[in-house]
């Protein structure tokens, strides 16, 4: 723990080389843990369905600033009409996927490693090891696949809810016409738009989940480790999120 | 065993909800069909256009600058090179006369296209599968904008034609 800036850089670089150990470890274990797939269902649930009220709540009202501030700058160039387009481009391409990836890994991401971290300091995963049970197989693989699996959906949901939250200002409240609204969106966005939103939630939801039991698996087995070891997550899950963002983007831009 | 059951149930639940926007993502949002805004009821007339510049589908369709209708549907009519555009009016402008005519306009300078409908003098009113006869085309601007170089190159022209035999006489 000292601040050594060698010993941080040979830690830091220890960090990345573990965590892409862990990642095949947890790998080679997805299959077989497709044999108690309640165990995933119950991830699916914690991660997932727990996730969405504030995910909803976040998308709508990220869809009505939008809204507003959409519609504001877009009426002093008199195209206010195509509100629906910068609404549906925006929340599918960045809003959507970021910030769902952003509010998973403090609302999922945080209890998954506190929960796996204080198993760890309660001895659990010691216990199974005992039992020839391997956690890896019942405890993080499981969590691991239930998040993959619900970022996209939860993402997909954000984005929707989204975008009716900003026809709900710019229609209701500002007189955007409807049609005009819709017809714009449909004609703009095509399949790709909506195949980068999915794949960008997709490797987030990856990059969270693994970020969160690899922490949670490797904490300090006591209560400042746990504490400690939710931080890290939320610090590695936030950054590495919008790096990714920029990189997917970068290598969306050039493909077309 | 209730814990699982609800387990189950909020799970299907998120899932399904999920699924369901994934599914408006990819088939609404990139369709060319209109599903929302779309009106049902009224009655279509036709107008026919030279050129619609980028009139779609669901766009207003305006008298006086009130909204009376929207445009139902577009298509090419290779008889005549035009576009047959299908009008949907609601039913409470059922007195529009039948010798009105139809204009493509641009709401702003970079707005959507609208088709403004400017009311004729006739006494018998558009029904239900009538024709407007009289339209006039979207305004293009990369042509208008031409046009205008156009002029000023032939003006410059003019200008230096002019200009010639006056800067002989000073010599």
């Amino acid at each position: 723990m000292s601040a050594n800036p060698e010993s941080l850089a040979v830690n830091w670089v220890r960090r990345v080389g573990g965590m892409t150990l862990f990642f095949l470890q947890v790998c080679a274990r997805l299959v077989p843990s497709f044999a108690r797939p309640g165990l995933i269902v119950r991830q699916i649930y914690n991660a997932g369905a727990r996730s969405l009220v504030i995910v909803m709540l976040s998308g709508l009202f990220v869809g009505m600033v939008l809204g507003l501030l959409g519609f504001d700058t877009l009426q002093r160039f008199g195209s206010e009409d195509s509100l629906g387009v910068l609404a549906a481009l925006g929340m599918l391409k960045v809003l959507g996927p970021v910030l769902t990836a952003l509010l998973f890994a403090g609302r999922a991401g945080t209890s998954l490693t506190s929960e796996i971290g204080l198993m760890k300091s309660t001895d659990q995963l010691t216990a199974m090891q005992m039992m020839a049970v391997d956690p890896l197989r019942h405890v993080i693989a499981p969590r691991f696949l239930g998040g993959i699996l619900a970022m996209p959906l939860l993402a997909a949901t954000f984005s929707v809810i989204g975008l009716f939250g900003a026809q709900l200002i710019g229609v209701q409240q500002m007189g955007v016409d409807v049609g005009a609204f819709w017809s714009q969106t449909q004609n703009a966005v095509d399949l790709r738009d909506v195949t980068e939103g999915i794949v960008k939630s997709v490797v987030f939801g990856v990059a969270c989940s693994l970020i969160a039991v690899y922490e949670g698996y490797n904490c300090e087995p006591t209560p400042e480790g746990v504490g400690l070891a939710t931080t890290r997550t939320v610090v590695s899950s936030s950054v590495m999120v919008l790096l990714l963002n920029y990189l997917l983007t970068a290598a969306f831009l050039t493909k077309s | 065993m209730k814990n699982s059951r609800s387990l189950e149930i909020g799970t299907g639940l998120f899932v399904l909800l999920g699924f369901a926007a994934l599914a408006f993502l990819t088939t609404q949002l990139p369709g060319t069909s209109l599903k929302f805004g779309g009106d049902e009821g009224g009655y279509t007339v036709t107008a026919r256009f030279d050129n619609i510049g980028d009139l779609k589908p669901g766009s207003p369709v305006t008298m006086a600058g009130v909204r009376v209708g929207r445009v139902d549907s577009i298509r090419f009519d290779p008889k005549d090179f035009k576009a047959a555009v299908v009008l949907r009016i609601e039913d409470q402008y059922h007195e529009i006369p039948e010798d009105s005519d139809a204009s493509i306009q641009t709401a702003g300078l970079l707005g959507g296209k609208y088709i403004g409908i400017g009311p004729g003098g006739s006494e018998t009113f558009l029904k239900q599968g009538g024709q407007i006869e009289f339209t006039q085309s979207a305004i293009v601007l990369e042509s208008l904008v031409n046009k205008f170089f156009a002029n000023m190159a032939s003006k410059g022209s003019d200008e230096k034609k002019d200009d010639a035999p006056a800067a002989q006489e000073q010599k």
